[in-house]
């Protein structure tokens, strides 16, 4: 999975600017699924029809967005101010590249005369620098909109750092999924989701559109396993995460056991998650329409939100076994 | 045996003040937008605007509807009775502004504040309240009285009282009940017109009544070759509450919201930095949404009116992306999703008794969506 990995993540698509991570993950779905489509606000939905009358409608999620930020000023010697797009932490910019959909780069620089220099910076007091000279010469426009820029690269013999793990390596797995997947005997949905990271917009409206009977997302969790990390029950390396619950959602528990069970029947390892700030697609699709059971598998991940994610390719793979297992066998709740 | 009341001097040959210029000198456009500026239409209660609107729009439309929550829905068919793509267009009648809490003994009200109210601005303002647009004052401590640590501080909204001018609270009850709403006292003006310059609105409600009054002349005009759909939506301050069952209702390919987006064009500070943060400014022409807090807009969309800006050569300017939020927030996530942007006309001082807004940078906003709705097309799509 891993040249997949690098081409997803490396990809460009910050939220609502998800068009050429979408043309990536069609041009890899090619004719696996028996039907594609992209929805009003640019969901990608790959279908694959139902094969036995007994089987259920299931959506499955992951976000092809990515956080980022956006230009909102460029003053008279060319650098930019720009505002985020979903969660971005000053902290992490400030020496950091973003790279914009014509494939202009720019680096984040600091604010020198700044209102209390003791406190961590605002977003307010960054900009961007394209080496310009004026404001004509500057290569972007108000409104452009980037994401960071950092190439893939292994640590240690199971680890992946990258930026936009969050979420390509989900998207990653439905892909995985979707190859590995023969004779399920469900109609399975596979969203391509956009703007999760500024409010999980695209899979509300996409789980209207489907009218699923169940539904998984398929994302990144934090891990408790870091110095004088949150305490949080979930270890990078422990396998896939079932979601119990999050700041958004209470998992269904009947999709909760549903997947534990196929875990255990797979001797798969798994761990049981809690997250308590954050939430993922299932959110979303849970309170679509008259509401429908949802749940998601979670893979562990270091230092959210940053240029360098990290996740174990074993959990990667464990996601993928636990999701193939679970669609190829019936559905009862 | 009383007095001789002394002889009164007569007074001094004042010059006479000019009067306000009357409604009827303003343009006829302005003459509307000042009817619904003045019209009191606190969240929750927009009748007053709802009415204005309604009388307004009835001869221009195949269609109108009331919904459950007071929307006023309304149709115009595409030209040549085509069945065309449905384009919604929507603006909020309702408004900051205070609802009744209770009633002081000595006939003072209290209330609290609906939608984005700021408490500093609040002190010493004329206000309408209840159905009958009952006129008093929020209260203040004159200056005169005040100790230096109270010159400086603010006072909340739940330490004011609004003053009716009675003494009792049965007084006070009779002209303004529990629950009534209420918002600032001010009339509209055109301020600066003339020579070759249109003039700058001053008023009450500029948000989004600009918008409200860009929506009638959006179905005035017309057919177009696409079914549009008006929505003028209620409680928009409280939380896009009226958009969101709109947009379900009306099940659109495509939204437009207009409304009203703050100016913040004076200079920061007395140093030298460049103001970078004025989301908008006055005279640049409408604001095109590209993101806010509650919407990424759709890219197609914002393309299609800046392409219609450039061959129509009307001005535009990009609204600073960063925080606020308009209907589109709520239409855009309704059904299976509604490619939506936003286009606001820019005020100065927006949520307070005494907005401004330049009439030109309105006028090309009409302008701006006539245009594009007159030339909408699958070709939007591409």
């Amino acid at each position: 999975m891993q040249p997949l990995i690098k081409k997803l993540v490396e990809a460009y698509g910050p939220s609502g600017y998800e068009g050429q991570v979408r043309e990536l993950v069609r041009a890899e779905i090619r004719s696996l699924p028996d039907y594609t489509s992209v929805d009003p606000l640019g969901n990608l939905i790959a279908v694959l029809k139902k094969k036995t009358k007994s089987g259920r409608k299931v959506m499955l999620s992951a976000h092809l967005d990515e956080i980022g930020v956006m230009v909102s000023h460029i003053d008279e010697r060319g650098f930019a101010r720009f505002v985020n797009l979903g969660g971005v932490s000053p902290l992490t910019c400030v020496g950091g590249r973003v790279r914009f959909a014509s494939g202009v780069t720019g680096v984040i620089g600091l604010d020198a005369r700044r209102d209390d220099p003791g406190k961590p910076p605002t977003l307010a007091e960054l900009f961007i620098d394209f080496g310009a000279a004026s404001r004509a010469d500057c290569p972007v426009k108000v409104g452009d909109a980037a994401g960071f820029y950092r190439p893939m690269e292994t640590i240690g013999e199971h680890r992946l750092v990258a930026k936009s793990l969050d979420d390509r390596i989900g998207v990653a797995i439905l892909i995985e999924v979707m190859r590995q997947l023969k004779n399920s005997p469900h109609e399975v949905a596979f969203v391509f989701s956009v703007q999760e990271e500024v409010g999980l917009r695209g899979a509300g409206t996409a789980a209207f559109g489907l009218d699923a009977e169940v539904g998984i997302a398929v994302d990144v969790t934090r891990t408790g396993d870091t110095p004088n990390g949150p305490k949080m029950a979930v270890n990078l390396g422990g396998g896939p995460a079932i979601k119990v619950r999050d700041s958004g959602m209470l998992a269904d528990p009947r999709v909760k056991d549903l997947l534990v069970q196929r875990a255990r029947e797979a001797n798969l390892p798994a761990q049981l998650e809690i997250l308590e700030a954050g939430t993922t697609d299932a959110a979303a699709m849970q309170i679509a329409r008259g509401g429908l059971p949802a749940g998601c598998v979670s893979i562990p991940t270091r230092y959210l939100h940053t240029p360098s994610e990290m996740v174990d390719l074993r959990d990667v793979e464990g996601v993928v076994a636990l999701l193939v297992q679970t669609l190829q066998k019936p559905i009862e709740l | 045996m009383a007095k001789k009341p002394a002889a009164r001097a007569k007074p001094a040959a004042q010059k006479p003040q000019p009067a306000a210029p009357a409604a009827a000198s303003l343009p006829p456009e302005v003459a509307f937008l000042k009817q619904l500026s003045e019209a009191v239409a606190v969240s929750g209660d927009e009748g007053a605007v709802r009415k204005l609107i309604l009388e307004a729009i009835r001869p221009h439309v195949d269609s109108v509807t009331v919904d459950a929550l007071g929307n006023v829905l309304a149709v115009k068919k595409a030209r040549n009775g085509g069945a065309r793509e449905r384009v919604l267009a929507a603006a909020h009648m309702d408004e900051i502004g205070f609802m009744v809490t209770g009633h002081d003994s000595d006939g003072a009200l209290r209330f609290e504040p609906v939608g984005g109210v700021d408490d500093r601005i609040l002190m010493g303002k004329p206000v309408l309240v209840g159905p009958n647009r009952a006129p008093g004052v929020i209260g203040a401590a004159p200056v005169h009285l005040l100790s230096q640590d109270r010159r400086t501080s603010v006072v909340k909204a739940n330490a004011l009282r609004i003053d009716l001018g009675v003494e009792t609270a049965e007084a006070a009850k009779k002209l303004a009940r529990l629950g009534d709403r209420g918002t600032f006292a001010s009339e509209l003006d055109l301020l600066g017109a003339g020579a070759g310059f249109a003039g700058t609105l001053r008023g009450k409600a500029l948000d989004d009544r600009l918008g409200c009054a860009t929506l009638v002349e959006l179905l005035r005009a017309g057919p177009y070759p696409c079914e549009l759909h008006a929505a003028f939506t209620v409680q928009e301050e409280v939380g896009l509450r009226g958009a969101k069952v709109a947009g379900y209702a009306t099940e659109p390919a495509a939204a437009f919201v207009l409304d009203c987006t703050p100016a913040l064009d004076l200079p920061h500070s007395l140093d030298d930095r460049e103001n970078v943060e004025y989301n908008t400014r006055l005279g640049l022409g409408p604001a095109i949404y590209v993101a806010d807090r509650a919407t990424l807009s759709d890219g197609r969309l914002v393309r299609h009116l800046q392409r219609t800006a450039a061959s129509a050569g009307l001005p535009y300017q990009l609204r600073q992306p960063g925080g606020g939020g308009t209907d589109a927030g709520a239409i855009h996530r309704t059904r299976a999703g509604v490619p939506s942007v936003s286009v606001s006309v820019p005020g100065r001082y927006l949520h307070g008794p005494a907005a401004l807004a330049r009439l030109d940078d309105w006028r090309h906003t009409v302008q701006l969506l006539q245009r594009a709705l007159e030339g909408w097309s699958s070709k939007v799509w591409k």
